[in-house]
């Protein structure tokens, strides 16, 4: 086991790639420590899938380096890289039974079928395939097809990484969160590893310890999943994580503080804009958004349900404007003010936050 | 199934199938066994005659030596084509322009006339004139195939091979391109070898096409009628008289009507009945 580090990747599909949009991956350098979880948030067609086969060595990239802790592995096809991948549709040996699936990894790298049969029973035990091992693993349901997936991998002893490419896509809902669980538990259980691709912010944000927004080709954010509620630096991730998304709302700035509708908007950070000609943002979650006596004038339009608190909609202008109000909080009806949380209020100039001060 | 309705009305929707079945396909067969249970001497007179036929075209050693005739022939062209057909099949590309290079050469036999692949395969392997026949035999080594019996086999086999290979190929290019990239993918990941690739991806995921493959091959080599008739005439002799060749002689040369419809509903039903066979002993497991 080792950690990952990619040094300057890019990769393009094309031969020779001209402009930006050729690139599939735009470049990034990442450095992730062994023995964590990861996971690679994005929409689809965002490149996520094409980073994870970089790492694995099913594409070669177009630039940059791939290092396994002290070896770079760049050049390195897939089966000397010692990794593990779990795709998106289950892929099992139909012919064999699970035992033999269980078995193949091993057995292709020439290891005893004495230990072949410790290390398939000790993996068969935690994935609780042992009462199916004899069947023919054709007859499997998707998620126990899938737990075979899983397996090939980690009866393997020298893997240094776990990939999952969306591997929860075909597993019924109900067995999700089960499956979900599973992996996390195996992740504190054997401490390898551990990349996860996903394009839903649930699955990600309660898998990874870190989490790497990933958008058109590029990295936006990389950050805990607090870090990526409270401070997106980007507003693509403002969008893509929570729901309802970030608002964002058309600013100016005068002297480090944002103005809004004519209305200075208080905030913590200062704003470090140089660009006078960049587009300007605020950026400000619904959950930190609440009404007040005085501050930005609203009218409430709609007021939806959602368990344990209701989405309102207002309208400033040509702006909507989301909060969130608890269950039981009062709406007032019709024209009303807002107050937005300083600490929790960014500015963004042309999508990326500009504001930097007690935070960091 | 407890909420399925029952509407025995529901029947006459499929009279109009069943009126067509019956006149492409039953009542023709009917006259067929007609013909197998009763003696005729022209006039519209018939006797009846019971199992007799059947009797006389089972212990007949003519029927016997052309069906073994048909089993050999059936049995070789099913091992060469199908293991020629999928390596093909493994060689050709995945993608770009040379695909379509490949498909079509591969689908140009399947487009030739019977008659004209005899035809064309008689002229091909003539020892004087033909490409083949000439080159053989300037090899030093003698070949007629209207002569030899080992000639005529191997120019008839040589002949189908050529003809029927392109489909074991298209069928299992098919069946080849179907497999999703993950499977490979989690192959290499897994460190497979070529050789385990094949055995336990590529080849049961070609199970399906390859027994449609066989299938077809299996009856249609069966059945051959044309392309053999042209080429030798089931000659030298009879040693490549098969099945269908030995039946039009019986039914049309000597006019034996009788022993010729016991020989058909024989004929016909050993190649349902191995068909059959074949089909659920390859699908038993695939019900999961």
């Amino acid at each position: 086991m080792s950690e990952i580090i990619l040094k300057n990747l890019r990769h393009s599909y094309m031969a020779e790639p001209q402009d930006d949009a050729d690139w599939a991956l735009k470049q990034m350098s990442v450095d992730w420590s062994d023995g964590g979880a990861y996971a690679l948030l994005g929409p689809s067609g965002c490149g996520k899938t094409t980073l994870l086969n970089i790492i694995s060595g099913l594409l070669t990239p177009t630039e940059g380096e791939v290092w396994f802790g002290e070896e770079e592995v760049s050049q390195l096809p897939a089966d000397q890289r010692n990794i593990a991948q779990v795709f998106q549709f289950p892929v099992v040996y139909d012919t064999m039974t699970v035992y033999d699936n269980l078995a193949f990894p091993l057995r292709n790298r020439g290891i005893g079928e004495a230990e072949v049969d410790r290390k398939v029973r000790e993996i068969a035990d935690m994935l609780d395939l042992g009462e199916t091992l004899m069947t023919r693993a054709a007859g499997l349901t998707a998620d126990g097809k899938q737990k075979i997936s899983l397996g090939r991998g980690l009866v393997r002893s020298d893997v240094n990484v776990i990939m999952f490419d969306e591997p929860l896509t075909v597993i019924d809902p109900h067995l999700k969160w089960e499956l979900r669980s599973k992996l996390k538990e195996l992740h504190q259980q054997i401490g390898t590893t551990m990349i996860y691709v996903t394009h839903d912010q649930t699955e990600a944000l309660t898998f990874a310890d870190q989490v790497v927004v990933m958008q058109e080709g590029e990295v936006v954010q990389i950050g805990t999943p607090v870090e990526l509620f409270e401070r997106p630096q980007h507003t693509f991730v403002g969008h893509f994580i929570g729901s309802p998304g970030m608002n964002v709302l058309a600013c100016e700035v005068d002297q480090g503080q944002p103005v809004y509708g004519g209305i200075p908007v208080e905030m913590t950070d200062k704003v470090k804009a140089d660009d006078p000609s960049a587009r300007l943002e605020i950026g400000i979650r619904p959950e930190f958004i609440s009404f007040a006596d005085q501050g930005i004038p609203v009218n409430v339009e709609k007021v939806s349900d959602a368990g344990r608190f209701s989405i309102v909609e207002t309208r400033h202008g040509d702006d909507v404007i989301k909060l969130l109000v608890p269950e039981g909080g009062n709406v007032p009806s019709e024209s009303t003010f807002l107050k937005f949380d300083p600490d929790h209020t960014q500015v963004y100039a042309n999508d990326w936050m500009v504001s930097r001060g007690s935070h960091g | 199934m407890d909420n399925k309705t029952t509407y025995q009305k529901a029947w006459f929707f499929v009279i109009p199938v069943v009126v067509l079945v019956a006149f492409n396909a039953l009542i023709p067969l009917m006259t067929v066994v007609n013909y197998s249970v009763q003696e005729t001497f022209g006039n519209n007179v018939f006797f009846w005659e019971g199992v007799k036929w059947f009797e006389e075209v089972l212990n007949s050693e003519r029927f016997h030596a052309s069906l073994g005739r048909q089993l050999i022939f059936t049995g070789t062209i099913l091992a060469i084509e199908v293991p020629l057909g999928v390596a093909i099949a493994l060689t050709m590309p995945k993608k770009g322009v040379w695909v379509s290079v490949c498909l079509v050469l591969m689908a140009m036999p399947l487009l030739i006339p019977w008659n004209v692949v005899g035809a064309m395969w008689n002229i091909f392997a003539l020892p004087d004139i033909g490409l083949l026949g000439h080159s053989i035999n300037a090899l030093g080594i003698e070949y007629n195939f209207t002569r030899q019996p080992m000639a005529a086999w191997f120019t008839t086999i040589l002949m189908d091979v050529w003809h029927w290979t392109s489909l074991v190929v298209l069928l299992a290019y098919a069946g080849l391109n179907s497999i999703p990239d993950a499977y490979y993918q989690a192959a290499k990941i897994d460190g497979a070898k070529p050789w385990a690739v094949f055995r336990y991806i590529q080849l049961p995921k070609m199970k399906r096409v390859l027994t449609i493959a066989i299938l077809l091959r299996f009856m249609d080599s069966f059945m051959i009628y044309t392309e053999p008739f042209v080429l030798t005439g089931g000659g030298p002799g009879n040693t490549t008289t098969f099945l269908s060749i030995d039946l039009v002689k019986v039914a049309l040369g000597q006019f034996d009507l009788g022993p010729a419809a016991a020989m058909s509903l024989i004929y016909f039903l050993i190649v349902l009945l191995v068909s059959w066979v074949f089909y659920t002993l390859m699908m038993k497991n695939e019900g999961q």
